[in-house]
C-alpha cells in the first residue's frame, strides 16, 4: 500500500483540569504502514498512552483534540462521529490495554464479551457469534476453550484476560491495534507468552500494530521502528538497532543508560554528565567478613500456610552477612513477597525460626514485634510509594515517625536534624520535607520510603519491588542510592524483585524462589549466565535483551 | 477452580441463617428486659376501670405472671416462644401470632409497592444524573432528592392527601386497605392487590390500588433520596472503569455500553441500599400506617406501646428482626446471582 495506513499530523491533546489546561500532547506526527508494528517509547506522562487514545477516540470527558489531525486511511479521526465512528472503533482499530483484569467487565462471561464485540459490527445470529468467539479463544491459545466461554474474568489469570482481551480486539479484524502497556504487570514468563502471540497474530493477519510501553527493551525486541516520546513530543524516531547504538536526542540517550540490560553496572544507569555527582562514593570495595562471623541474619526452614490450602513458603532457608545484598526473585505467586514480610516479622511463620545477630526472632509475634529492639534493625521499604505514605503526613512526618517510635526522640531541633540528614543522604530536597505525598512525584515519594526506612539506622533493609511503580530514569538513580547506602552504610539489603535485570546488578547473591521453594540460589552474575535448573533458564530467557554490540559499549 | 453458581449462594446464604441466630435470640431477651424496665404497669391499665380496686389489680398481675421475678418471667416468655406461643394481646384479645398475622401482608405490600415505586423512580434518574453530571438534570435530580428527604413522611402523606384527595377528589377516602362498603376477596395471600387478581375481581383489584398509591408513594418519596443518590454514584464509577473504555474501543451501541456494561455493574451496590432501605421502612412506616389509617404491624406496635401491652411489642420486635434477617439473606441471594465474583469469599 501507497498510503501510509495510519499518519498523525501534528496532533495537540489538552486536558482540563482544575489547575487549568494541561497540554499532554504537544504536536506528535508520525505514520504507520499497514502490517508493522511500531513502538511508541516513553515514560509516564510522556503522552504515549494519550496519543494512543486520541487515536481511538477513547480520550475521556477531560481530554480534547486542540490541534492537528489524525488521517487513517486518509479520513479524519478527529472528526468523525456518530455511526461512522462506531464503524471505525473495533472494526478498523481496536486497542488492547494495561491492567488487563479491570478492563474485561467483571459480571459478564468472556464468551458473552466477546460475543458482543462481534455482534456489534456483524449482522449474524447469536449462535454464529458464539461459535466466532470460540474460534477467536482457540486462536489466542487458551486451554479448554469450550469452559473458558463461560468464566469470568476473575476466574483467569492476568495472562488469560490479557489473551481474552487481544480475542476482544481482533474479533472484527482490524486493520490497526493499539496496544497500551498489554504487558505491564504480567510476568516476565507471560509477558513474552502473550507478545509473541500478539505478535504473531498481528503478522498472521497483516494488522499494524502500535505498540505502547515504557520498556524500551520489549520495544526493541517486537518492532522495527520506534517512536521515543518525551513531554508530548516525538524526540527520536529509529530502528532499535540506530536507537541503542547511536541515540541522537539528550533524553533517548538518558533512557537507554537507564534501561538495565544483561551487561550493564548500577554506574552505567545514569549517563557522563549525571555520574559526576555520585562518582566520588563508588569505588572502594567491601572488606570480607573475618572468617567466623555469624551471619547477620539466619533463616531456617521457614514455611507459611494460609488458611486453608497448601504452604505459601515451605523449607526455606538462607543466610545474609552484613552489608551483603542478596536477590529474590519468582513469579508471581513464588511466595517470594510472603517471605520477605516473615523476615520482616510483619506476618509469623508458620515453621522455621529466623535468627538475627544470634538471636531468635521468629517467635515474636508479629503484633509485638514493634517493642523489640530489632526492629529498628530490620526496616522495609514497600513496592507503591503512591500507597505506602500515609496522605496526611508530610515527608518530614514520614520520616521523623520511626525515629520517634522506635528511636524515642523527641520533636525539637535533634529530631528536625535527623530527618533532614536522612533526607540528604537519599537526595531528597530539603524544601520538600514539609510537603504532603500527592505533592511529590514518584520518584521523590520513594526517596522519602527509603529515607523513612533508613532513619533508625538499620542494620538490614528489605526491599520490596521498590522501583516496580518507578519510571527507567527514576529506577536509576534510585538503584544507584540503594547501592550508595549499602556501600557507605554498610547496610544488607534483601531485594525482592521481579525484574531479573535490576538484581543482577545490585545483588550479590540470588535466590529462586518457585511455588514457595527455592528452585536455585548462587552468586548473581553466574547464576544468569549459567542458570542450572530449566525454570531460571526460561525466567533469564523472557527478559527483553537489548542487542547492545561492541559499537555501543564504547559509545557509552 | 472455586465453587460457584447457585449451589456455592446456597450454601453461603445457609451458613448466614444460622450465624444469624444468636442475634435473634439476643434482640428477644433484650426486648422483653427493655419492656420490663418501661414506666407503666400494665395490670393497672387493663384493669376494668379507674376504681378498680387493689385485690383486683392484683389479681390481673397473678394471671398475667407479673408477680414473678423478671428471670423467671424470661424463663417461661422463652419457652412460650419456643412452642410458637407469642402470648395474647390485652388490647385486641386475641394471640399475638394471629393480630401479626393478619396484619403483616398489609405492612409487606404497602412496603414492596413503595420500595417498587422508589426503585422505579430513582435507578433511572440516577442513571440520567451519572451521564451528564453536573448538568441541570444532574441538579434537578440532586434536588428532588433533597426535597424528598427533608419532607418527613407524614408531612408529605398529609399533603398528598390535601392535594389528590381533597382538592382534586381522585384519590379515595384514606381509610384503610379497601373501601369500608367494598366486599374482602377470598384470603389466599394476603396481599390484596394479589388476591383480587385471584379472584378475578379487577373492579375491586383498582379500588384497593387506588387506596395503596397514595401512602405508598410518601413512603417512597423519603428513600428515592439515598437510592438515586447510591445510583448515580455507582454509576459514575462503573463509566469511568476500564472495562466501559474497552466496550467502547469496540464500538458496542450506547444502549449496550450503558445498559449492560455500565448499569448492570452499577446495581449491585443499589441491591445492598435496597435491602437496607426496605428494612428501615418496614419498621418506620408507622406514621404512614397512622396517616392512612393503614391497618399495618407498626401501627399496631405503637397502640401496644402506648398502652404498656408486652406481647405485642414482644412479638412484633422478634418479627422484625426476622425480616431483617430474611431480606439481608434474600438481598445476599441476589447479589451472588448478580455478580459472580461473590462466591469466591
Amino acid at each position: 500500500m501507497s498510503e501510509d495506513l495510519l499518519r498523525i499530523d501534528n496532533l495537540h491533546v489538552s486536558f482540563s483540569t482544575r489547575r487549568g489546561l494541561v497540554e499532554a500532547v504537544r504536536g506528535v506526527t508520525l505514520t504507520v504502514q499497514a502490517g508493522e508494528m511500531l513502538g511508541l517509547v516513553g515514560e509516564s506522562g510522556s503522552g504515549k498512552s494519550v496519543t494512543g487514545f486520541a487515536t481511538t477516540r477513547l480520550l475521556d470527558a477531560a481530554g480534547r483534540v486542540t490541534g492537528g489531525k489524525i488521517l487513517f486511511r486518509g479520513q479524519d479521526v478527529t472528526k468523525l462521529g456518530g455511526d461512522d465512528l462506531r464503524h471505525l472503533q473495533g472494526a478498523a482499530m481496536s486497542m488492547i490495554f494495561q491492567n488487563p483484569r479491570a478492563a474485561l467487565n467483571p459480571i459478564r462471561a468472556i464468551g458473552l464479551q466477546i460475543a458482543d464485540a462481534i455482534l456489534t459490527h456483524k449482522r449474524i445470529s447469536k449462535d454464529a457469534a458464539r461459535a466466532e468467539a470460540l474460534e477467536l479463544l482457540r486462536a489466542v491459545q487458551i486451554r479448554d476453550p469450550e469452559t473458558r466461554m463461560n468464566a469470568y474474568p476473575h476466574e483467569l489469570s492476568g495472562g488469560m484476560c490479557q489473551r481474552v482481551m487481544i480475542a476482544i480486539a481482533i474479533s472484527c479484524n482490524p486493520a490497526l491495534l493499539i496496544a497500551d502497556e498489554p504487558t505491564t504487570g504480567l510476568d516476565v514468563t507471560t509477558q513474552k507468552v502473550v507478545m509473541d502471540l500478539l505478535a504473531d497474530i498481528a503478522a498472521a493477519r497483516g494488522m499494524a500494530t502500535i505498540l505502547i510501553t515504557h520498556d524500551l527493551g520489549l520495544a526493541a525486541r517486537y518492532c522495527r521502528r520506534i517512536a521515543v516520546m518525551e513531554r508530548g513530543r516525538i524526540v527520536e524516531e529509529a530502528s532499535p538497532k540506530t536507537l541503542f547504538s547511536a541515540p541522537q536526542h539528550a533524553y533517548t540517550r538518558r533512557l537507554v543508560a537507564a534501561s538495565p540490560t544483561a551487561t550493564s553496572r548500577i554506574e552505567d544507569l545514569v549517563t557522563e554528565e549525571e555520574r559526576e555527582r555520585t562518582a566520588a562514593v563508588v569505588g572502594k570495595p567491601r572488606p570480607a567478613p573475618a572468617h567466623g562471623t555469624p551471619p547477620l541474619l539466619e533463616v531456617r526452614k521457614l514455611a507459611k500456610r494460609f488458611d486453608e490450602g497448601s504452604a505459601a513458603v515451605a523449607d526455606f532457608s538462607m543466610t545474609i552477612a552484613g552489608g551483603e545484598s542478596v536477590g529474590l526473585v519468582g513469579e508471581s505467586g513464588s511466595g517470594k513477597s510472603t517471605t520477605s514480610r516473615m523476615i520482616c516479622r510483619l506476618i509469623d511463620p508458620s515453621e522455621g525460626d529466623i535468627v538475627f545477630d544470634g538471636q531468635s526472632i521468629g517467635h515474636v509475634a508479629a503484633r509485638d514485634f514493634h517493642r523489640s529492639r530489632f526492629r529498628k534493625d530490620i526496616q522495609m521499604v514497600f513496592q507503591d510509594p503512591n500507597e505506602s505514605l500515609n496522605p496526611r503526613y508530610t515527608a518530614f512526618d514520614c520520616i521523623a515517625h520511626p525515629l520517634m517510635r522506635l528511636d524515642g526522640m523527641r520533636g525539637g531541633d535533634g529530631l528536625r536534624k535527623r530527618v533532614e540528614e536522612c533526607a540528604e543522604r537519599v537526595g531528597l530536597p530539603l524544601d520538600l520535607l514539609p510537603r504532603f505525598p500527592h505533592q511529590l512525584s514518584g520518584g521523590q515519594k520513594a526517596r522519602v520510603g527509603i529515607a523513612r526506612a533508613i532513619a533508625c539506622r538499620p542494620r538490614l533493609l528489605v526491599l520490596d519491588e521498590p522501583t516496580a511503580a518507578l519510571d527507567v530514569s527514576v529506577q536509576a538513580v534510585v538503584l544507584q542510592l540503594l547501592d550508595r547506602l549499602r556501600r557507605e552504610n554498610d547496610i544488607a539489603l534483601l531485594f525482592v524483585s521481579h525484574d531479573l535485570n535490576v538484581v543482577r546488578m545490585l545483588c550479590d547473591r540470588t535466590i529462586v524462589l518457585r511455588n514457595g521453594g527455592i528452585v536455585e540460589q548462587g552468586e548473581s552474575r553466574a547464576l544468569f549466565d549459567n542458570p542450572k535448573t530449566d525454570y531460571t533458564r526460561k525466567l533469564v530467557e523472557a527478559i527483553p535483551h537489548i542487542e547492545t554490540g561492541p559499537a555501543l559499549a564504547a559509545a557509552l | 477452580m472455586v465453587k460457584t453458581g447457585l449451589g456455592a449462594t446456597m450454601v453461603r446464604a445457609g451458613r448466614r441463617l444460622l450465624s444469624s441466630l444468636p442475634a435473634l435470640f439476643g434482640v428477644l431477651v433484650f426486648t422483653f428486659l427493655l419492656m420490663r424496665v418501661l414506666p407503666g404497669d400494665p395490670a393497672v391499665f387493663f384493669a376494668s376501670g379507674p376504681n378498680a380496686g387493689k385485690e383486683e389489680i392484683e389479681l390481673i398481675r397473678k394471671q398475667m405472671g407479673l408477680d414473678k421475678s423478671v428471670p423467671e418471667q424470661l424463663v417461661f416468655y422463652l419457652s412460650d416462644i419456643g412452642r410458637g406461643n407469642l402470648g395474647r394481646s390485652m388490647m385486641t384479645g386475641q394471640p399475638v401470632l394471629k393480630d401479626l398475622r393478619e396484619r403483616l401482608p398489609a405492612s409487606l405490600e404497602l412496603t414492596f409497592t413503595a420500595l417498587l415505586i422508589a426503585l422505579v423512580a430513582a435507578v433511572p434518574l440516577g442513571v440520567v444524573a451519572a451521564l451528564r453530571p453536573g448538568s441541570a438534570v444532574d441538579h434537578g435530580v440532586r434536588l428532588f432528592c433533597a426535597l424528598g428527604v427533608c419532607v418527613p413522611t407524614f408531612v408529605s402523606g398529609l399533603l398528598l392527601i390535601y392535594v389528590f384527595y381533597y382538592l382534586l377528589g381522585l384519590a379515595p377516602d384514606p381509610t384503610g386497605r379497601i373501601d369500608v362498603f367494598a366486599s374482602v376477596p377470598p384470603q389466599r395471600t394476603g396481599f390484596l392487590l394479589i388476591d383480587f387478581l385471584l379472584a378475578g375481581d379487577f373492579e375491586g383489584w383498582w379500588a384497593a390500588c387506588k387506596q395503596l398509591i397514595l401512602p405508598a408513594v410518601s413512603m417512597a418519596l423519603f428513600v428515592i433520596a439515598p437510592l438515586a443518590r447510591i445510583t448515580r454514584a455507582s454509576m459514575l464509577v462503573s463509566l469511568g472503569s476500564d472495562f466501559v473504555r474497552t466496550a467502547r474501543s469496540v464500538g458496542l451501541s450506547w444502549h449496550k455500553v450503558v445498559v449492560t456494561y455500565a448499569l448492570r455493574n452499577a446495581i449491585l451496590p443499589v441491591i445492598t441500599i435496597a435491602g437496607i432501605v426496605f428494612s428501615t421502612m418496614l419498621g418506620a412506616n408507622v406514621l404512614v400506617e397512622k396517616v392512612f389509617s393503614w391497618p399495618g404491624v407498626a401501627s399496631y406496635a405503637l397502640d401496644a406501646l402506648l398502652s404498656s401491652d408486652y406481647a405485642p411489642v414482644q412479638g412484633f420486635v422478634l418479627l422484625m428482626a426476622s425480616l431483617f434477617v430474611v431480606v439481608n439473606l434474600v438481598v445476599d441471594i441476589c447479589y451472588g446471582i448478580a455478580d459472580p465474583r461473590v462466591s469466591i469469599g
